[in-house]
């Protein structure tokens, strides 16, 4: 292939400039297509990488919810109350080690003086932990299951401890994550539709049109964030269930979600509209939706990418906020949010610190969706 | 300027009458209304309510009437900053429940944002200043994470932080319970200050990554200008070039951003306000919504968003006051 057949590859509307230190990277970029080149950008950058792989782990376990989770998340192990995290341990108190992890069965007793529970490690007995173990009961496609990736054969295995009811935070964690991490995303979906839409109409029709529809994304991004979203999802009805209570949310963070992303596609298509090579299919008469599919979207498409990625954690952060307001996800669905909102009262936090841990998962999906996110912003762009 | 501002002004009236109808109807879209969900409370409780003084209640609030005559019931007080009464809060002047928390509420937005500014500004200058230096990749790592946690996370963690290592009996709330509904006096002046430092600074820093960051991108950008090397060049001190012709310029961006901080002041910090116990607006609000309060929810609703569009107004204005290269005329 000729460099200019390559070339021709890369971007529409690119012109070759002489001499712009393409001589001696020719051998290595002959034969790279644009998105080999993205690839390649893409790859270098490790934290983005890695966030991708840590995304790409959340996700599997969430399919796989019921399996990962060591219990059924609604299992009260009315023993063990507000049970603090067990120690996944390898070397025992003598000192000798074990190729198998194991944890230290737990036993609660009350203290009289302040009516709580506590716990204390059984150091003479050891719970291995097994893979591939039958635990609690589940139903797939209609089929109950009972296969769990760990568990214990005797005594408790509260990895993450457990809630006011006994019940297992680590399971719940795994099995919310259905909710934090699929809202996020079916808002951003939603988003990306009505702006990428609304923003194409708005660029490339202009006129009138653009001038209605920019005054009402101003209008709508007159509202403060937070408070409209809570105005909104208060409106939810109560007696709604579960689902459409998700979906309810999802409608309301995708309300003001799209008048960014639809801001960002106007803005782009009112350039594209100008460039050489679009005057020059308007020129041959293609028609509208040619110009806009085949020769403008597939331009965008790439920036519609980034900004939709990027905006995935304000939707999984707008969630959570709502939930731990008691205004987003209800019982008997859980969210990470939902959990965290437990940990809501000061005491709860001086006492039961555990049960923050799903601070901790939302603070590494947000923070791995915002590095994937600037990697994929820079990818894009490979010749910068 | 003066005729700017009017014009702007002007412009918001429309907008500011659109906005508080959008607000009432949100306020008004969950089904039933709050004598509805007064009664299931009654119930959940065990008491049970007749038919007659349901209806009673609904004819004291004219929770009956067709939305619009509601609406212009409301809309129509404004100008005698009359804004309904709110059902929840038995029966009391909305004006007077927002006043009452009013002040602390813009006290405690205003000291965070004092914080803010003044931690993330020379971090973010001696970040600039001191670039691909080791303590400017720490900060700005720092910055960066701190960018990604959301604040109402990063709020939980510094209280965490805060209440198990300091361990002290001051976190949550602004006041001791002996104090609370005391009038003012030394003692309990004290006790407020002892409360103060941990709600400032757990909302302050939740802001502070994202300034910090914005900050030294701006300032780095100035200083690749000319007019810092002729600065620099007539052999003014660095300290003089930094500080009064680079932060000048760099900081505008930020005071742009400050319009969207004033609904903050408002109903901002929600979060950080429950979790804390602060008697703010934040809180009120919630609760006013989840008990269909529907008159508190609205004027709050609608006062959050006002106060965005004022905020882009004093925006506007502060930075043609700093920026002498903006003229509105």
């Amino acid at each position: 292939m000729s460099l200019a057949n390559a070339l021709k590859k890369l971007r529409p509307g690119y012109r070759p400039s002489p001499g712009a230190g393409l001589a001696e990277d020719e051998e290595a970029f002959r034969f790279l297509t644009l998105g080999e080149l993205m690839w390649r950008k893409f790859a270098r950058n490790r934290v983005a990488v890695l966030s991708a792989i840590v995304l790409m782990i959340f996700y599997l376990v969430m399919v796989l919810a019921d399996f990962f989770a060591p219990y059924d998340m609604n299992h009260a192990h009315s023993d063990y109350l507000y049970c603090p995290p067990q120690v996944l341990r390898f070397v025992d108190e003598q000192g000798r080690f074990s190729p198998r992890p194991f944890v230290y069965p737990l036993k609660g007793e009350r203290d009289l003086k302040t009516f709580r529970f506590v716990y204390k490690e059984d150091r003479t007995r050891k719970a291995y932990i097994h893979f591939f173990v039958q635990g609690d009961p589940y139903r797939v496609f209609g089929r109950e299951l009972k296969l769990r990736f760990i568990g214990v054969q005797e005594g408790t295995l509260f990895l993450l401890g457990t809630d006011v009811r006994g019940r297992d935070q680590l399971s719940r964690i795994i099995m919310g994550s259905r909710i934090s991490l699929t809202l996020g995303l079916a808002g951003v979906a939603i988003s990306v539709f009505l702006g990428s839409v609304i923003g194409t109409v708005s660029g490339f029709y202009g006129g009138r049109l653009d001038d209605v529809i920019q005054r009402i994304i101003e209008f709508l991004r007159s509202f403060p964030t937070l408070p409209l979203w809570m105005a909104l999802s208060a409106a939810l009805p109560p007696d709604w269930p579960s689902h459409l209570v998700y979906l309810g949310i999802v409608v309301v963070l995708s309300f003001i979600g799209w008048t960014g992303l639809a801001r960002e596609v106007r803005g782009k298509i009112l350039a594209l509209r100008e460039t050489d090579y679009v005057l020059a299919a308007a020129g041959t008469g293609a028609s509208a939706s040619r110009l806009i599919f085949v020769h403008m979207i597939p331009s965008v498409a790439s920036h519609i990418m980034v900004v939709a990625t990027l905006s995935i954690p304000g939707m999984i952060l707008g969630e959570s906020a709502l939930s731990f307001l008691g205004l987003g996800i209800k019982p008997p669905l859980t969210s990470w949010g939902l959990l965290l909102s437990q940990a809501q009262r000061v005491e709860v936090m001086r006492l039961y610190p555990w049960m923050l841990a799903p601070g901790v998962f939302i603070s590494i999906v947000v923070l791995a969706f915002n590095f994937l996110g600037d990697g994929l912003r820079d990818a894009i762009d490979p010749f910068s | 300027m003066l005729g700017f501002i009017l014009r702007r002004l002007a412009s918001m009236v429309p907008l500011l009458i659109v906005i508080s109808i959008v607000c009432f109807l949100i306020i008004q879209l969950p089904p039933g209304d709050w004598v509805t969900n007064y009664a299931t409370q009654l119930y959940q409780m065990g008491e049970t309510t007749s038919e007659e003084i349901l209806d009673a209640l609904r004819r004291q609030y004219g929770l009956g009437q067709p939305v619009y005559v509601q609406y212009w019931k409301w809309i129509s007080g404004f100008p005698r900053g009359d804004f309904g009464v709110s059902m929840a809060y038995g029966n009391r002047p909305v004006s007077v429940l927002i006043g009452e928390r009013f002040l602390l509420t813009v006290g405690i937005s205003l000291a965070t944002l004092v914080i803010s500014w003044g931690i993330a500004i020379p971090i973010g200058v001696y970040s600039a200043t001191h670039k691909y230096g080791l303590a400017d990749y720490a900060l700005s790592f720092v910055a960066l994470v701190g960018v990604a946690i959301p604040s109402f996370l990063l709020a939980l963690a510094l209280l965490f932080v805060s209440v198990f290592f300091f361990n002290s009996p001051t976190v949550g709330g602004l006041f001791s319970p002996q104090y609370a509904d005391a009038p003012w006096s030394l003692a309990k002046l004290v006790d407020f200050l002892k409360h103060l430092p941990i709600p400032l600074l757990v909302i302050g820093l939740g802001g502070t990554a994202g300034t910090m960051r914005v900050m030294r991108g701006n300032l780095l950008d100035i200083l690749d200008m000319q007019f810092i090397q002729t600065a620099r060049a007539k052999g003014l001190k660095e300290r003089v070039v930094i500080w009064k012709h680079a932060v000048r310029i760099a900081i505008n961006p930020l005071i742009s951003r400050l319009g969207m901080y004033f609904p903050e002041l408002f109903a901002g910090t929600v979060i950080v306000s429950i979790v804390l116990d602060l008697p703010t607006i934040g809180p009120m609000f919630l609760r006013a919504l989840q008990g269909q309060d529907m008159y508190l929810a609205g004027t709050i609703l609608f006062f959050s968003a006002a106060l965005l569009i004022v905020g882009n107004l004093v925006a506007d204005v502060v930075l043609a006051l700093t920026d002498p290269r903006i003229r509105y005329d």
